[in-house]
Formats: C-alpha cells, sequence, structure tokens
C-alpha cells in the first residue's frame, strides 16, 4: 500500500487539484429556509406526503432551535456568523438523469467524474468498486445496480429509496440520528436532497466495496445529503465515500446526516476520504463540514467500524460513534485528521455501551501544521448493564511547526464497575533530527516530511481498503504542502 | 583531484563555537581515521559536512568533487554521494525498512537521471546486502530503527550505505555498542565497499575497529582543531598514552 514517495513529492507541489468549477445548466430553488422552501424540495423530488411531513416536523424543530439557542458552540472553532437565509438548498442538475444508464447523463457530469479519477463507467467494473455519485444534491448515477439486486443488496440514491423501498426507509430513518439530535442534524433533517441508501439483507456479505462520491459543484449552495445504511442479520457491507469541491471565495456548508444499524452478528464498515476545498492560505473560503454519522449496533455480536481520513474542509465538526446495544457488539473508530494553513477540525467519536460485553477502539491521529487547530474530541460511556465493557482509546497528535495547534477532550463516564477503560495519549512533533536523517539518506524535505506523517497515519491507514489506503497517502501529501519551509 | 578538501573550517551551534578551524584533505580511495576526546567536535563535523542546518558555518570553506559542499542541502549533498552513518541512528515509526532505503535509492537515482527501481529489482540486491552484514531479516519487516538494538541501528547504518552506495562515507562511531562478532561483521561490510574511488572518514575511540579497517591516516581532533595527523600508528600511541599526550600544550614544538 505504499505510495512511491516520488508520486507525493509531485503532489505535494500541487494546489488543490479538484478546485474545477463544471459548466451545467443548474435547476435550483430561490435562496432562503422556511415552509415554502422545505414543500418546494419536497415536491420536486416527488415525494410522498410521509416524507414532506417528517421533513417539516425537523423544519419546525430547526426553527426554534435557532431562534432560542443558535448553533452549538462548544466546539474548538471559530467563524464567523452563518446566515442561514442566504444559501440555496436544492440544486441540481437539469436535465433529470436516468439512473442505471450513463449515456443518459450530461457528459459535462461523467468528465466531471472523470477528472477526479472516479469509476463510473462499466468498465471499471473489475475494479470491484459500486459507485453512486451526488453531485451538488442529486444522484446522478449508480452503477452496479443489477448485479447487486441478483443478492438482494439495494444500493440506490436515498431520493429512490423513498419510492421505492418506503417501508425500509420509513422503520429505520431518524432512529439513530433523529432531527432534535443536534441543530446541524435538525437542519439536514429538513433540507436534506440526497444520498444513498443501502440494503444488505440477511446473511449476505456485499460482494462488493459500495462507494458514493459526493461533489459541490454549484456556488452559494449547501449539500445536504443523508446515507442510511442497514446491515440484516448476518450481513455484511463495506462501504467508502470521498468527497471534494471547487475553489470558491465564499465559504460553502456541508450538513450531512449518515445513519448505520447493524442488526445481530452483522458488521457494517464505513470509510471516509473527506477532501473538501479547504480554503486558501489565508483561510479564505473553504467548506464548512459539519456533519452527524452514528451507528447503531442494535443486535448481538454485530460490529460498526468507522475509518476517517479528513485532509479538506476549512472546519470540520464530526464525530462518527457507535451505539453499542446488543450485547457482545464492538465498535471502532479509525481517524486521521490533518490540518493546515487555517484548518480546524475538531473531531472524535462517541461510544455508548449499553449491552453487555460490549467493546469499543478509537485510534485517532491528529496532524496540525501551518496555523492549522486540530482537537480530539471523544466520549466513552459505559451504561450501567454493560457488565464487561472495554475501551481502548489511543490518541495521538503530531505537530508541524510551532504555529499550529493539538488540543485533546477525552470524556469518560464509566456507570458500570466492571467496565475496563485504558487510554494513551501521546504529543510529538517532528523533530529537526527525524527530518536530517531522511534527508541525508536523500530525500527532500516535502518527501521527509511526508514520510513521517504516513509513518504516524499508519495504524489507521491500514484499516482502509487497499486503493482508497493510497489515495490517503497522497492525499496528505498534498495538503501538507508548504507546511515545513 | 582530492575527494574533499576542507580548509579553515568554523562552525557554531546555537552560537557555541565547536569547530574551530579544521583542515583536513582526502583523496579518493583513502581511510582517514578521526578520534578525539568526548566532545571535542567530532561528531559536529561530521554534521556539518552532511550539511546538518542546525550548524551554523561561520569561516572556512569545503569542496567535495571540486564543488562547493557548504552550498549543499542534505538531500543534495546525499545525491552527490556524502553518507553520514550516525552516531546515533533516529527513529521513524510506522516506516517500514525496505520501503525507506528504496525510496531513498530512487530519490538518488532520480537526482542523478538514472532509472527508479522497482521492487523486482530492489529487493534481491537488499536481501544479498542482509545477507552480507548478517542482520536478522524479520528485523527488516519493522519500522526502521524501531525498537533495535543500539547496536542492531548500527549495522543497519551499513546495511545503508552498502545499498546506496556513496563515494564519501563518514561513520561517526559505528564501532560503538557493537558487540565482538557484530564488529567483524561491520568491518567486512566495510572493506567489501573500499574501493579506488570511494573515501571513508572514520570516527572512533577505538583502535580495535583500526585494526580491521586499517586507515591511511589518522587525525586527533581536540577542542574543534586537528592537533595532530599520522599514519596508522598513531591511533596505537593514542591508546597507550591518552589524548593528553595529543594536545598541543603537551607537544614540543
Ligand atoms: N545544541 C548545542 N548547544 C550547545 N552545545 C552543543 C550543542 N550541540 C553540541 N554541543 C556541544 O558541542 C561539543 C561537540 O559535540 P560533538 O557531538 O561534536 O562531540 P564529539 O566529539 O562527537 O563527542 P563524542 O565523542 O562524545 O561523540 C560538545 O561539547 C557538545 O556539548
Ligand atoms: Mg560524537
Amino acid at each position: 500500500m505504499s505510495a512511491s514517495v516520488e508520486t507525493i513529492r509531485e503532489l505535494a507541489q500541487q494546489e488543490y487539484k479538484w478546485g474545477f468549477v463544471t459548466k451545467i445548466d443548474e435547476d435550483r430553488v430561490p435562496k432562503g429556509l422556511n415552509e415554502a422552501i422545505v414543500r418546494l424540495i419536497s415536491e420536486r423530488k416527488g415525494e410522498p406526503e410521509w416524507m414532506l411531513d417528517w421533513r417539516l416536523k425537523a423544519l419546525r424543530h430547526w426553527m426554534s432551535v435557532e431562534r432560542e439557542q443558535g448553533e452549538p458552540e462548544w466546539a474548538n472553532v471559530k467563524y464567523g456568523p452563518i446566515d442561514y437565509q442566504d444559501i440555496v438548498y436544492y440544486s441540481a442538475p437539469k436535465q433529470r438523469p436516468v439512473v442505471d444508464s450513463l449515456d443518459a447523463i450530461d457528459p459535462e457530469i461523467l468528465r466531471t467524474y472523470e477528472k477526479l479519477g472516479i469509476p463510473l463507467e462499466e468498465q471499471k467494473r473489475l475494479a470491484g468498486v459500486a459507485v453512486d455519485a451526488v453531485f451538488d444534491s442529486v444522484s446522478v448515477a449508480t452503477t452496479f445496480k443489477g448485479k447487486l439486486a441478483e443478492m438482494g443488496v439495494i444500493f440506490c440514491s436515498f431520493s429512490d429509496a423513498v419510492k421505492n423501498h418506503p417501508d425500509l426507509v420509513k422503520k429505520y430513518l431518524g432512529t439513530v440520528v433523529p432531527h432534535t439530535d443536534n441543530f446541524f442534524a435538525a437542519l439536514n433533517a429538513a433540507v436534506f436532497t440526497d444520498g444513498s441508501f443501502v440494503y444488505v439483507p440477511k446473511g449476505v456479505r456485499c460482494p462488493m466495496e459500495l462507494s458514493t462520491y459526493f461533489r459541490i459543484n454549484a456556488a452559494e449552495t449547501g449539500q445536504f445529503e443523508r446515507t442510511l445504511i442497514v446491515a440484516d442479520e448476518g450481513a455484511y457491507v463495506s462501504y467508502l465515500e470521498g468527497c471534494t469541491a471547487p475553489i470558491r471565495d465564499e465559504n460553502q456548508l456541508h450538513a450531512a446526516v449518515v445513519e448505520l444499524v447493524a442488526l445481530d452478528n452483522a458488521t457494517i464498515k464505513y470509510s471516509t476520504v473527506q477532501n473538501w476545498y479547504p480554503g486558501d492560505k489565508e483561510g479564505r473560503g473553504g467548506i464548512y463540514n459539519f456533519v452527524t454519522k452514528r451507528g447503531k449496533c442494535l443486535g448481538v455480536n454485530s460490529k460498526i467500524s468507522w475509518t476517517q481520513v479528513e485532509t479538506g474542509s476549512a472546519i470540520t465538526w464530526k464525530y462518527p460513534g457507535c451505539i453499542l446495544q446488543g450485547d457482545n457488539s464492538v465498535g471502532e473508530f479509525y481517524s486521521v485528521a490533518l490540518t493546515n494553513n487555517r484548518q480546524q477540525a475538531d473531531t472524535g467519536t462517541k461510544m455508548i455501551h449499553i449491552g453487555k460485553n460490549t467493546r469499543s477502539t478509537i485510534v485517532s491521529k491528529g496532524i496540525s501544521a501551518g496555523y492549522g487547530q486540530n482537537t480530539y474530541r471523544g466520549q466513552v460511556k459505559i451504561m450501567k448493564g454493560a457488565t464487561g465493557a472495554r475501551n481502548y482509546t489511543q490518541c495521538d497528535s503530531l505537530l508541524i511547526g510551532d504555529r499550529c495547534g493539538a488540543h485533546t477532550f477525552p470524556y469518560i463516564d464509566v456507570r458500570n464497575s466492571t467496565a475496563r477503560m485504558e487510554h494513551e495519549a501521546s504529543t510529538s512533533k517532528i523533530g529537526e533530527n527525524q527530518l536530517f536523517y531522511l534527508r541525508q539518506r536523500g530525500l527532500k524535505t516535502e518527501d521527509a516530511v511526508s514520510m513521517i506523517v504516513n509513518g504516524f497515519c499508519k495504524t489507521v491507514f491500514r484499516e482502509l481498503p487497499m486503493e482508497f489506503a493510497v489515495e490517503a497517502q497522497k492525499l496528505l501529501g498534498v495538503s501538507l504542502e508548504g507546511s515545513v519551509g | 583531484m582530492s575527494l574533499l578538501e576542507i580548509k579553515n573550517l568554523h562552525a557554531s551551534v546555537d552560537g557555541h563555537e565547536i569547530l574551530k578551524g579544521v583542515d583536513l584533505t582526502m583523496n579518493p580511495g583513502e581511510v582517514h581515521s578521526i578520534m578525539g576526546p568526548n566532545g571535542s567536535g567530532k561528531s559536529t563535523l561530521a554534521a556539518v559536512l552532511a550539511r546538518r542546518e542546525s550548524f551554523e558555518v561561520t569561516a572556512g570553506e569545503a569542496l567535495y568533487d571540486g564543488k562547493d559542499l557548504l552550498a549543499m542541502k542534505p538531500e543534495d549533498a546525499a545525491c552527490e554521494g556524502v553518507f553520514l552513518a550516525f552516531q546515533y541512528p533516529v527513529e521513524i515509526p510506522g516506516i517500514g525498512n525496505a520501503y525507506f532505503l528504496r525510496s531513498a535509492m530512487n530519490a538518488i537515482r532520480k537526482y542523478r537521471g538514472q532509472d527508479e527501481l522497482d521492487a523486482m529489482d530492489f529487493l534481491p540486491l537488499f536481501r544479498e546486502k542482509v545477507k552480507l552484514l548478517e542482520m536478522d531479516g524479520a528485523l527488516m519487516n519493522r519500522s526502521l530503527n524501531e525498537g533495535f538494538s543500539g547496536g542492531e541501528k548500527k549495522r543497519n547504518e551499513i546495511l545503508q550505505m552498502a545499498m546506496l552506495q556513496p563515494k564519501l562515507a563518514i561513520l561517526d562511531e559505528t564501532d560503538s555498542g557493537l558487540d565482538i562478532d557484530a564488529l567483524r561483521i561491520v568491518a567486512q561490510g566495510v572493506n567489501a565497499l573500499r574501493s579506488p574511488e570511494r573515501s571513508f572518514l572514520v570516527i572512533t575511540h577505538y583502535q580495535r575497529l583500526l585494526n580491521y579497517i586499517t586507515p591511511h591516516f589518522v587525525h586527533v581532533l581536540v577542542d574543534g582543531k586537528i592537533v595532530r595527523s599520522g599514519g596508522p600508528e598513531l591511533a596505537l600511541e593514542l591508546e597507550e598514552k591518552g589524548y593528553g599526550w595529543a594536545e598541543p600544550d603537551q607537544v614540543p614544538a
């Protein structure tokens, strides 16, 4: 999985290369957020009544929270006020794509995904990755539907799921992240536009990695996707998501929600490589990545594993967690978060142990460079009935230069005396002696830094599917550009 | 033409002058040994030649292969063929030995306009050197120097040298911390590399290494200056009489 240092070096000399804009006709609703807008979104998407009602309930909740409390302020990030009335909540490529037939998609969009290196075309079938691509607000293509359908696996856009699998959606939507969970979750529930839906039936091991690429293209829009993954008894699925956005001076809001449900003996592996536009060196522009991701290990012996590589976004606010309800269930969180220049990240996880003999593992690697601020925030809660629960937390920070910061906020709440908790933490700096050693062997400074950082992240990269691991390594190289000089 | 020509080299770290006028000339194929008391500046000299940036050169010059060595960055000096076997090799967690070495070799090859080595070209070469230095193959699957014993680290330095094939190899107390067998193996590794084009600057405290690697010249560095130079017999004399004997005020003019 070792990307050659040369590749990293070449990449390290590039600016954010995903920053182009695709010219296509958009169908967008007017700016602003109110009941009429939500109705409009729901109508554009041809949704049934129950879905609209669900949205409206969330909108009312969000409006009251906004009025009374505003956005959450506890995170260790700083940004100016967001004007929620100045955002376009729905933008879609004008030509509505016919799912399953890539020929029907605007060639400009296909070219965009090609530029992003995303295997949408059929010949990439060999890669064994099924792809759903969300362009601005709408899912434009889902490949391999047929092959998956043979096994009973449903992998489609959220909109299609609402139409074609309403019972499943109704049964699980909002059961892990209710609209009352937090400010951004409420906002998402009101205006979410698309996302992916996955259902893996009993006993089925999903034969390929399922993957979604998110792309924000339109200006002044927010992206509010919603993903729901359900693994039925004994099922297994590995899901990947990647994200990019064009370079724009203004900040754009991305407030996604992801819900995972694992029934008895089921396993869900969810991997993210987040590379939204991070803003420029002075901190102008960039995505506000305020997302809520949570999984529920509902059944016995179930397992949910989150792996994230967060290199993009101006601000990241994200705590993928697990509710370990079933006895013997397992939750994992492996994270690499990198902040360079003026980027800020407040990220971590929540592990809530409810069932007996539940286990969780947290490995967090934070890298700060430039003026970047990197916060790990983690909560481990052992409830009264969680006899025999175990948690292992390892939380390491790496500093590059002396203008950046690393912060750690572990919260531990143990209500059962049989719990076993282990916590390790470290903060280190890339040492001049390490750099000199590598440079003395012929490596350029930036390659030496990449190498040290990649080594630091190894325990997390090991958790990623192979091709994502290579991608993640390259990304780190690019994101670290200019951090040592 | 000499391979290395150092004239009146002065260097400081954090405002302290450590090297106070070093002169040294090495021809291709020669082995020079530097001895001297603790803290006299031997490692500093090695680091300055390898272009460590925290050491500031305040006066003097150093020509390497006819080029201004002191104007080079560490990686450029390395690519030009300068290799330093560290007194204290550094640990890099998470990076495999073989991966690191291949990256280093390819960085140097690229600098020289040569094709990169892929894993298939690299591995046989690597295995051969691992065998030459009688190293435990399992060690090579671990991270670079991480958790290596003192002696294992030193041997790994020589392994790297054998792979990178430098023109000027500076060995900073590579013999310290080696057991008797390891000393012999390391010396064999060095001797296997001796050639009419390649020069060695061997920093050591002990005559015993020089039993295996016979130097052409021995220099004594005291307080940032070379106070005495001679043939291999000088090392024997030092061992017998101590450094005090070699210091300027002890030596009749
Ligand atoms: N950062 C520093 N600040 C001040 N003095 C330093 C610094 N680094 C090294 N020195 C000093 O420079 C002097 C020379 O050190 P150097 O490591 O070159 O000695 P050496 O001859 O290699 O010794 P040894 O035989 O113990 O390896 C020592 O007195 C050391 O304390
Ligand atoms: Mg020394």
